[in-house]
C-alpha cells in the first residue's frame, strides 16, 4: 500500500537526526520552563539542576517529574508558561473535582496539536478527498477539537458531529458518505451495531477507516468494529495535559502507535525508583514537552504502563512506537472514555451521609462499560419503605454524576456485606479484559 | 395507639431470611404478621412480633439494619368486602397508603390489617369515626 505522510521529513527522518532536533527543542523547552514558571524553577532548584545542566536529550533524566499532583497544585495558573495575552485556548480533563487539569494553548500550540491529530488523519489514509465525521465530544474534551483541526489541516471534509444523537450521526454519514470516522471505540462499536439493527451491510457504508481512542480497548474489539463497519480501525493516544489526542497514533501495521517525538519525548520509567529503563521494558510512561509554549511538561508521570520499540515499521516512519498502555499504576479507572477515581466516590458518599463502604463494578457489556456502585446502607437512613430506599439510591447516583460526570447504577447494600480482605475491602472489581 | 412493626433489611443471597427467622425463633419471638418487600437489590422484612424490644435487641445484636416505626393496626370482620370498606374509609379521607398486609386470628372469626400511612393519627380516627375497632400492642400480645 502506498504511504502517505502529514509531514514526510519528520515522521520519516533517521533516528540521528530526530535525536539532534529534539535535544536542540529540548535545550529551549527547559530554559523557557525554567525561566517563566517558578512552580519549574522550584523544583529544578530542589534536585539542585540548572538550564546550562541540559544539553541535550541525554541529560533528560537529571530534571525532576512532574505528576498529577503537581498539576493540582498548581491549578490554574501555577504553570502557564505564558501571559495570558499569548493564550487562544483552555482545554479541561473530563473530571470534575479537585482533579480537573486545565492545559493552555498559545496559537502556535493548537497548531502544533492540530498537525498531530492530521498526521493520524494520513497515516489512517485520509487526504482532501475524504469526508472525516468527528464523533468525540466537542468542548472541554480534546477529543473534538483536536480531530476537529487535524481534519481541516489535511483538508477533509469535515463533519463536526460531536458526541451523541446516533440517528443523525447515521443519517449525516449515509447521506454526505462519510469515509473517516473519528471517535471512542465504544462508540463506533455502537454506531455499528445500529447501522447494523437497521440492515446496513459493510458494503452499504461508504466508510473506510477509524480513529478511534480515549479509552482502552481490546484486539477482539478492534476486529469487531472493523467488520461491522467494513473498515481498518487505528487507534489513537494523547492525554490532556499534553495537548490531547495525537500524541501518539496507528499506522496501517496496527502493531503500536507511532509517538510524535519531535514534539514530545517519550520515556519508561520504573515506577518505584523513577530509575529510566531501556528501550523495550515494560514501565510507566513518561513524556516531555520539546516546543510547547502555554504549558509545556518536563517529565510529566502519565500512569500508563507501557512499552516502546524502536522495531523499523512497514509504514516507513522512523518515529519511535508505543504499545496499547497495558494498565495503570494508580487506582484510576477508565469508565466510558472518563477518568474515575475511587477517591471521589469516597467524597461523595461522605458528603451524603454514607459510610465509605463502597464497590466500584465494571464490566463491558455490547461493548459499552457499564458501572455500578455497590453502597452499605446506614442504619441512620434505613427505612420500612422500599420507594425512600429507591430514592436514597437515585439521589446519590445524581451526586455521583455531578462529581464523576458519567452516570452509575447504585445498589444500597446491606452492612458490612462488601468483600473484605484482611479487613480491607476490595473496592474495585473490573471484569473487563482489555489486556 | 398503633402498633410497633419491625423493619429488617434482607440481603439479595441464599439464605439470608431463614437466619433472620432462626435468630428469632432462638429467643422465643412469636411472629403475628409479616411481609416481604423486594426490590431487584434487597428484600425487606416487615414483621409485627409479640416481644418488639427483645426482636429489635437480638437482630441488632446480629448485625441487621433494622427500623422500628408503628403503624395502624385495624380488625376487620372476616368477610367479602370488609376490606374494602375500611379501605375506602382512608380514600375519602384522601389519606395514602404506602403499603399494607393482612393477617388473620387464631381464635375470632376476625382478619387484622396493618395499613402504613404518613399520619397515624388521623387514619385512626377516620377509622375509627366510622366504626371501626383500631388495635394495639396489647392486643397483639393477646392474639
Amino acid at each position: 500500500m502506498a504511504q502517505n505522510y502529514y509531514q514526510k521529513e519528520i515522521e520519516t527522518m533517521p533516528v540521528e537526526e530526530m535525536k539532534k532536533l529534539q535535544s536542540e527543542k529540548l535545550v529551549k523547552q527547559v530554559k523557557h520552563v525554567y525561566e517563566n514558571v517558578p512552580y519549574y524553577r522550584n523544583l529544578m532548584d530542589e534536585k539542585g539542576v540548572k538550564p546550562e545542566d541540559i544539553n541535550g536529550i541525554e541529560d533528560l533524566h537529571k530534571l525532576p517529574f512532574l505528576t498529577k499532583a503537581d498539576l493540582r497544585d498548581a491549578y490554574p495558573y501555577g504553570l502557564l508558561a505564558k501571559p495570558l495575552d499569548d493564550c487562544v485556548r483552555i482545554q479541561s480533563t473530563s473530571g470534575t473535582t479537585g482533579r480537573r487539569v486545565v492545559a493552555f494553548y498559545t496559537q502556535k500550540d493548537v497548531d502544533l496539536w492540530e498537525d498531530c491529530c492530521a498526521r493520524a488523519i494520513v497515516a489512517a489514509g485520509g487526504s482532501n478527498k475524504d469526508v472525516c465525521q468527528v464523533a468525540y465530544g466537542y468542548g472541554l474534551f480534546t477529543g473534538g477539537p483536536g480531530l476537529n483541526g487535524g481534519s481541516h489541516k489535511v483538508g477533509c471534509l469535515t463533519l463536526p458531529m460531536s458526541s451523541g444523537n446516533t440517528e443523525r450521526q447515521i443519517q449525516f454519514m449515509t447521506d454526505l458518505g462519510a469515509t473517516i470516522l473519528c471517535c471512542t471505540p465504544s462508540y463506533a462499536a455502537y454506531i455499528g451495531e445500529t447501522l447494523k439493527d437497521q440492515g446496513y451491510k459493510p458494503e452499504d457504508i461508504p466508510l473506510k477507516a477509524g480513529i478511534f481512542g480515549a479509552e482502552p480497548w481490546t484486539e477482539e474489539m478492534r476486529r469487531g468494529i472493523e467488520a461491522t463497519l467494513g473498515i481498518k480501525a487505528y487507534d489513537i493516544y494523547g492525554l490532556t495535559e499534553t495537548s490531547g489526542p495525537g500524541v501518539a497514533f496507528e499506522c496501517s501495521e496496527q502493531t503500536g502507535m507511532h509517538i510524535n517525538e519531535d514534539h514530545f519525548y517519550a520515556e519508561i520509567i520504573d515506577p518505584d525508583t523513577g530509575e529510566v529503563l531501556p528501550e523495550g521494558s515494560k514501565g510507566e510512561l513518561v513524556f516531555t514537552s520539546l516546543d510547547k509554549e502555554a504549558f509545556p511538561l518536563l517529565r510529566y508521570r502519565t500512569r500508563d504502563i507501557c512499552v516502546l520499540s524502536r522495531k523499523k515499521c512497514s509504514c516507513g516512519r522512523t518515529l519511535i512506537k508505543m504499545a496499547k498502555p497495558m494498565g495503570r499504576t494508580d487506582d484510576m479507572l477508565i469508565i466510558r472514555g472518563v477518568n474515575v477515581f475511587p477517591s471521589q466516590i469516597e467524597t461523595v458518599l461522605l458528603k451524603e451521609g454514607y459510610e465509605p463502604n463502597y464497590q466500584i463494578v465494571v464490566d463491558r457489556k455490547n461493548n459499552t462499560d457499564t458501572f455500578e456502585v455497590n453502597v452499605e446502607m446506614t442504619s441512620d437512613k434505613f427505612t420500612d419503605k422500599v420507594a425512600d430506599i429507591i430514592a436514597m439510591e437515585k439521589s446519590l447516583a445524581n451526586a455521583l454524576k455531578v462529581m464523576l460526570g458519567i452516570n452509575p447504577a447504585v445498589h444500597l447494600v446491606a452492612p458490612k456485606s462488601i468483600t473484605r480482605s484482611e479487613g480491607k475491602a476490595v473496592r474495585v472489581i473490573d471484569k473487563r479484559k482489555l489486556i | 395507639m398503633a402498633i410497633k412493626q419491625l423493619t429488617v433489611f434482607v440481603e439479595n443471597k441464599q439464605g439470608a431470611l431463614v437466619s433472620i427467622t432462626r435468630a428469632l425463633s432462638e429467643h422465643n419471638i412469636n411472629m403475628r404478621a409479616l411481609s416481604i418487600a423486594e426490590t431487584q437489590d434487597f428484600g425487606m422484612l416487615r414483621i409485627i412480633v409479640n416481644d418488639t424490644a427483645t426482636a429489635e435487641r437480638v437482630l441488632a445484636d446480629e448485625g441487621y439494619l433494622i427500623k422500628v416505626n408503628d403503624v395502624v393496626g385495624v380488625k376487620i370482620g372476616d368477610a367479602p368486602g370488609k376490606l374494602s370498606g375500611a379501605l375506602s374509609v382512608l380514600d375519602e379521607k384522601k389519606i395514602n397508603m404506602d403499603y399494607l398486609y393482612a393477617f388473620m386470628s387464631r381464635t375470632e372469626k376476625h382478619a387484622y390489617v396493618v395499613i402504613r400511612v404518613e399520619d397515624n393519627a388521623l387514619a385512626e380516627k377516620a377509622l375509627e369515626d366510622a366504626g371501626y375497632h383500631i388495635i394495639t400492642d396489647a392486643d397483639v400480645n393477646k392474639l
